[in-house]
């Protein structure tokens, strides 16, 4: 099946080890991935701050770029970009033209777990990892997207990997996109208790399905010289993977 | 006090609140408390999703046809032998109960818990009149106006910021000579307040839900002092928002029920009564009932993308779940009504001048979405604010507009993008801080970032920032090389 990759402004300008990771990992499961060059972004930095019209040409360059290949599906690294691109039906509705696409695009989009669990019904991707560690819930992904269920289940199939949970999980890390530049002040409040609660669980490594969340916790694990490794999902799934591992859900998933 | 409870700048506000320890862990312990308590009552009504959607349905009908519902309800309370008075601003209404209460020669008032009091700024205005005695009757509220009329900072808990050593100094300049045990304060209070009631000869409450088929006024607490306040005393005057109605009980059954789960965690208040005018062969119940219906700005959201914040039944829920309320508390807002629904409803009633701070205070994580009772989108009608003070009302500075206009052509033009990752990793060279990051993988290229300038200096305020990498070591150009490896593979190379 052809996958197109959505990459996310946050991997293509920083984190090439998450896209790498994500590739890999779909390639493994039988993917052929292709990926589209004009797309860059979901439009979330201008939408959410109120600059509407702007943000328009962005989400409109990005339904044109991911649907300019044909596939079979759309796949991101992040559970708050790909919940954007299901929200293009909603923001793009006056536009009769953009709004046929954007249906198309949605009913195609998924975010990168979900799409193992929901899709190929995996629920062991047959990676090792010898580590303690914990799990961010994003809120986009979870309040919007509505993924709940997905990154946990294959985390817990991870050999070797001890999960423990996160106090005030429910809680946002404080990124909020543009919040997190505007809002200094209070966005610090909140990093600073989630960065606390993942101090208290002991782990070594914070897992999380959206990257951007993870460069605002890990960046104030820096500044406050926390040695403590963060992890993209897909680089989890992407360790010491033996495939006689692999293992699919006896009951497939509802999508 | 109003809608506004500072002329102190957001800003300073949100510094204040930084240093306030106290307030952070006693905003966090009752949120991590009231979580526990609503998803626990709400679980065990089941169905959960449902009873929102009904909730939604039932505000949103009545918001849709408000006006007949208004005028059944006000034909209702008149039929009963009751008066009505719409005040379009906060001023006609404090103008009528200040007329009332010199015309029944009121001395003594006593009041129960109502925001929409506070925000016509009804108590202070009343205690204008010579000799006026008035007392607030809900216990935090009470302890507010003990304490030299403190603000509050939750719409269900006002004192959610004070412990019981602070209430206990407030009760001793009432005379309190006890210890810190919040049941011998209690007591203490409920004595204190009940000679109040006894001599009362005006009441003042608000109104949780207006029932239109039959003039009744629905309240719910979970001290009884609604009751007190709505049975003893001869003149009774109602405050409420021209939005509280509910078609029938049948209504006001459901959102009862869904309020009293959504802002304290039970089943049920203590205390849920229906009443009005008292009727012939009634003992208690006031001779003579005032409904003032206020609008204050309210219709200014009928018909407008913020119409479902009229849906609101106050329960508080997005306030306890809010994570930024977590940590800036109530005072933070500087509005009476503070949190999520607040910030939304704030700049609706007091302007944008006054409340544009607020609808920014958000990381929009969509937690206030999440657990409204009645489905009220707020996270997207702060969104919804920030586009019409940035779009429509261009009220950001020239500088932010100038980088918000870049980001925007930036993530719209594959070219300037395809530039930006070209370049990104040398024009960061002048920011790599030398010291090597305690972080493994958050991609610390040839240094990570310590201070940056502009608007990027927000992140770096806070947290490091990783280098981009170089553009031959870029996302786009692995997948580019996997390709083409891909690509061999296939033709057999």
């Amino acid at each position: 099946m052809k996958v197109v990759v959505f990459s996310t402004c946050i991997v293509d300008l920083f984190f090439p080890n998450v896209g790498a990771a994500m590739v890999e990992v779909l390639e493994r499961f039988g993917c052929d991935t292709v990926m589209p060059k004009k797309q860059i972004c979901c439009g979330q930095p201008t939408f959410n701050s109120g600059y509407v019209v702007a943000s328009q040409k962005t989400m409109r360059n990005e339904v044109d770029s991911l649907l300019s290949i044909d596939c079979d599906y759309i796949v991101g690294p992040s559970g708050s970009c790909v919940n954007m691109l299901h929200e293009f039906r909603m923001h793009l509705a006056d536009d009769p033209e953009y709004s046929k696409k954007a249906e198309i695009l949605a009913n195609k989009s998924y975010e990168f777990t979900q799409f193992l669990y929901r899709v190929l019904h995996i629920i062991d991707a047959g990676a090792e990892l010898d580590a303690k560690a914990t799990f961010h819930r994003s809120c986009h992904m979870t309040r919007l997207l509505g993924e709940r269920t997905a990154p946990f289940v294959l985390l817990d199939h991870v050999k070797g990997l001890q999960m423990m949970p996160l106090p005030h999980i429910e809680n946002c890390c404080g990124f909020g996109g543009m919040f997190s530049v505007k809002e200094p002040e209070i966005s610090k409040l909140m990093v600073n208790e989630k960065v606390d609660d993942v101090v208290s669980t002991g782990a070594d490594i914070l897992i999380g399905a959206d990257q951007a969340c993870l460069m605002n916790i890990g960046g104030r694990f820096s500044r406050r010289q926390l040695p403590i490794k963060i992890m993209h999902v897909a680089e989890v799934l992407n360790s010491n993977v033996d495939m006689s591992r692999v293992r699919y859900a006896d009951t497939p998933a509802a999508v | 006090m109003g809608i506004s409870t500072t002329t102190t700048p957001f800003l300073t506000r949100v510094k204040e609140s930084e240093k306030d320890k106290f307030m952070q862990q006693a905003v966090a312990k009752a949120q991590d408390a009231q979580w526990d308590k609503r998803e626990a009552s709400r679980k065990e009504l089941g169905h959960w999703q449902d009873w929102r959607k009904l909730g939604e349905q039932i505000r949103q009908h009545v918001i849709h046809y408000l006006p007949d519902y208004l005028e059944e309800f006000a034909d209702n309370v008149e039929k009963r032998g009751g008066h009505v008075f719409f005040a379009q601003k906060d001023t006609d209404a404090v103008e009528y109960i200040t007329k009332l209460a010199k015309e029944k020669q009121v001395q003594r008032v006593v009041k129960s818990k109502s925001m929409v009091t506070t925000e016509i700024n009804l108590d202070k205005e009343l205690l204008k009149i010579p000799g006026m005695k008035l007392m607030e009757t809900d216990l935090a509220e009470f302890i507010l106006q003990s304490d030299n009329w403190d603000e509050p900072t939750h719409i269900v808990f006002p004192t959610l910021h004070k412990n019981r050593d602070q209430i206990q100094k407030v009760f001793e300049k009432l005379g309190y000579d006890g210890d810190n045990d919040p049941t011998h304060m209690a007591r203490f209070a409920r004595e204190y307040l009940r000679r109040y009631f006894l001599q009362a000869d005006m009441g003042i409450t608000g109104c949780n839900f207006a029932i239109a088929d039959s003039g009744l006024i629905n309240l719910v607490t979970n001290e009884g002092n609604a009751d007190l306040t709505m049975a003893i005393p001869k003149t009774q005057v109602v405050v409420m928002g021209m939005e509280r109605l509910v078609p029938s009980l049948k209504e006001a059954e459901v959102l009862d029920n869904m309020l009293a789960r959504s802002a304290v965690g039970q089943k049920l208040t203590s205390y849920c009564s229906f009443s009005g005018e008292q009727v012939t062969g009634e003992s208690d119940g006031p001779e003579d009932l005032h409904v003032i219906i206020l609008d204050n700005g309210r219709s200014k959201a009928l018909g407008t993308p913020f119409e479902s914040i009229l849906q609101c039944i106050r329960c508080g829920a997005c306030l306890n779940v809010c994570p930024v309320y977590r940590h800036i508390g109530g005072h933070g807002y500087g509005s009476i009504y503070p949190g999520p629904l607040g910030a939304v409803l704030s700049p609706i009633l007091g302007g944008y001048d006054q409340f544009g701070d607020l609808p920014f205070a958000s990381s929009l994580c969509g937690a206030c979405t999440e657990t409204c009772p009645v489905r009220i989108p707020l996270h997207r009608l702060l969104i919804k604010h920030r586009e019409v003070m940035m779009d429509k009302l261009k009220m950001d500075k020239p500088t932010t507009r100038e980088i918000m206009k870049t980001v925007g052509l930036g993530t719209g033009t594959p070219n300037l993008f395809q530039m930006a990752l070209e370049f990104d990793h040398m024009a960061t060279r002048m920011f790599v801080s030398k010291k090597p990051t305690t972080v493994q993988n958050l991609y610390n290229h040839e240094g990570h970032i310590t201070w940056a300038p502009s608007i990027a200096k927000g992140w770096t305020d806070v947290r490091d920032a990783p280098r981009p990498p170089k553009h031959t070591e870029n996302f786009r150009r692995w997948f580019q090389n996997f390709e083409e490896s891909k690509e061999a593979v296939r033709h057999g190379k």
